[in-house]
């Protein structure tokens, strides 16, 4: 609690002395995505401009889907269709500055839309409103009709790195397990979807027990780990084919776990022996396998670092689970977690820079952010139940699972800030829980 | 002959996976009455067979409590156990699965060692005592397959248990 007062404090106080939202009306269109950040900028994005017939549809739901994104960062605000004075019209007609200033729109985004054969074009702008000038360059992506959330995915990604100078995460997908049916007997299936929980699409069927998906970077395949032989064995699966087969191991021996290795041929992950449970890695192309860790302790949920030399985990060797961080080849490990509490499945952020992990203190979950040395913990949530962190592409957002209370109890995804602002749940057509967050596509 | 009676374990198994009721094994296709009073220990009268694994779930108790995060034994565990002991040696065409379960109160992962862990005391206890291990062996459920469902330690005690499951010997 007190580390979550800390990190608010942090916030104002740095806002307050380097406000980062640049809301000079000179300068450059520009957001610095710092934990200062509390002013949303204001953005406006008409319907886009239907250039052949009966695209009137299609354009309006792409020019929504980039404002959902945009907005949803909490970065942005839109200013409302309502508020607009200019219509756009025609995507090569000169913008009316003044119309858009006029209601503090800083940013516009203008876009038309054209079909042929179910061949969708969608083309965007950016402007800098106040500059009267535009943003980077016009750009267009084309489809399929029935891909035409993942083009308005790439315009908002566009407009996000534009105005930000990072890469954006909106066309990326995330794999989960989708729940259904009381805690007593709750069937679990794999499904994949949309960041934004759109596209849902299962992997399996429901008749065996599956757990805790991991997208391998490419997000190509997904390893997790299935019941379907009565004991929790690792396996892997083809997204493109949904073909799934066992890795390699012993029979009647629990595996579970696994995530890749940055190269795509490595798996790492836990293994079980009498009571005594810990990390193994294995080529997946031989089925070769290497034992990293050997204390008589429970050592779990290993991550490795971008760069694939090394791996943080989490063990109880101390007495309770904390988190530890090993060369990718074992050997040595040192602690890195030294506050209250228990710490759990910890995953090295794609930039390298942080550690986001769960954390079980005062009978309260919590997703949490370190520096890879242990320093600078921040404490983003609180909750009865909450588990699971998994980054988005950029580095910048956190989705992680929360259960509530009760025998009523079920289980949702949330995405946050690492920040800690932008606390939002994703919509999910079931309960959801063990998200891994797949690369920008 | 020996394949119905597999059958039959399963149908046993899955009625115990789908329900939480402590007479479950009452409705199932194991014969309950088709023997009584040939072992020693039960009242006379009893329905039960006490050859039968539904004897062994309800009558000696098929399953062993944890404290919170510990796999180790109390004294009410270790009587229990002994009587699972017992019964295993009597009734040798049977083999068991130890099935190790946490409460909610931690992370997926930590939970499947730690259930591991709980149901490997069993097994080592069981084995120590003289049951074969080849008649044994063991999996976790982590926190996925609760009994009670209330957030409550009165549910959660209930949850971090050790059950252990006849089945027909499939070893031979």
């Amino acid at each position: 609690m007190k580390q979550i007062i800390a990190s608010l404090l942090a916030v104002f106080l740095t806002a307050v002395s380097a406000p980062s939202v640049a809301l000079a009306q000179s300068g450059p269109l520009r957001i610095e995505i710092t934990e200062g950040v509390i002013e949303p900028l204001p953005y406006a994005v008409p319907d886009f401009v239907a250039e052949s017939a009966g695209g009137q549809q299609l354009a309006q739901q792409i020019a929504r889907v980039v404002a959902e994104d945009l907005t949803g960062t909490g970065l942005f605000r839109e200013v409302p269709r309502e508020a607009h004075i200019s219509q756009i019209t025609s995507f090569g007609s000169p913008v009316q500055f003044a119309d858009w200033k006029a209601i503090n729109a800083q940013a516009l985004i203008t876009g038309a839309v054209s079909s042929e054969g179910g061949r969708v074009v969608v083309k965007f702008r950016v402007w800098d409103v106040f500059a009267g000038t535009e943003l980077g360059q016009g750009m267009q992506f084309a489809g399929t009709a029935d891909g035409w959330r993942r083009m308005a995915h790439k315009v908002a990604d566009q407009v996000y790195s534009r105005i930000t100078g990072e890469s954006g995460y909106f066309d990326s997908r995330v794999v989960f397990v989708s729940e259904s049916g009381p805690k007593d007997q709750r069937a679990k299936r794999l499904a994949v979807m949309d960041y934004d929980g759109a596209n849902v699409q299962y992997l399996t069927g429901g008749n065996a027990l599956v757990l805790a998906p991991r997208f391998s970077e490419d997000g190509q395949r997904v390893l997790y780990t299935s019941y379907e032989t009565g004991m929790p064995r690792v396996h892997v699966l083809e997204v493109g084919t949904v073909q799934s087969r066992i890795l390699q191991g012993q029979d009647g021996v629990m595996s579970f776990a696994p995530r890749f290795a940055p190269n795509g041929q490595t798996v790492v992950y836990s293994l079980t022996q009498g009571s005594n449970t810990d990390i193994w890695a294995m080529d997946i192309a031989s089925g070769g396998s290497r034992q990293l860790t050997s204390a008589p302790s429970i050592e779990t949920a290993p991550s490795y670092s971008p760069d694939g030399s090394q791996i943080v985990f989490e063990s109880d060797r101390s007495g309770t689970q904390q988190l530890y961080v090993m060369s990718a080849s074992g050997g040595e490990a040192r602690r890195i977690s030294f506050g209250q509490g228990r710490y759990s499945t910890p995953v090295w952020s794609p930039r390298g820079d942080m550690i986001a992990f769960t954390k079980q203190n005062a009978g309260r979950f919590h997703i949490g952010v370190m520096r890879t040395d242990g320093s600078e913990e921040r404490l983003l949530t609180a909750s009865f139940l909450d588990e699971g962190p998994t980054w988005a592409p950029n580095g910048r957002v956190i989705m992680f699972a929360r259960e509530t209370q009760g025998a009523q109890g079920s289980s949702s995804l949330y995405t946050v800030d690492i920040s800690g602002r932008n606390l939002k749940r994703v919509r999910t057509p079931e309960g959801a829980s063990d998200p891994s967050w797949g690369p920008l596509q | 002959m020996r394949l119905t009676a597999k059958l039959t374990m399963l149908m046993a198994v899955l009625a115990v996976s789908a329900c939480t009721n402590a007479n479950r094994f009452d409705n199932d296709a194991v014969d309950l009455n088709a023997a009584t009073g040939s072992a020693g220990g039960i009242l006379p009268g009893s329905a039960s067979d006490p050859r039968s694994p539904a004897y062994f779930q309800q009558t000696v108790g098929d399953r062993v409590l944890f404290a919170v995060d510990q796999s180790t034994l109390s004294p009410e565990a270790r009587a229990t156990l002994d009587g699972q002991v017992q019964w295993l040696l009597t009734n040798s065409d049977y083999n068991a699965v130890i099935e190790g379960h946490a409460d909610e109160q931690g992370t997926r992962a930590y939970n499947l060692a730690l259930g591991a862990r709980r149901a490997n005391s069993v097994m080592e206890y069981l084995v120590a005592q003289g049951i074969p291990t080849n008649r044994l062996r063991f999996v976790s459920y982590g926190k996925e397959r609760p009994i009670e469902i209330c957030s409550e330690e009165s549910c959660y005690a209930k949850n971090r248990r050790a059950v252990t499951i006849i089945s027909a010997g499939l070893t031979g």
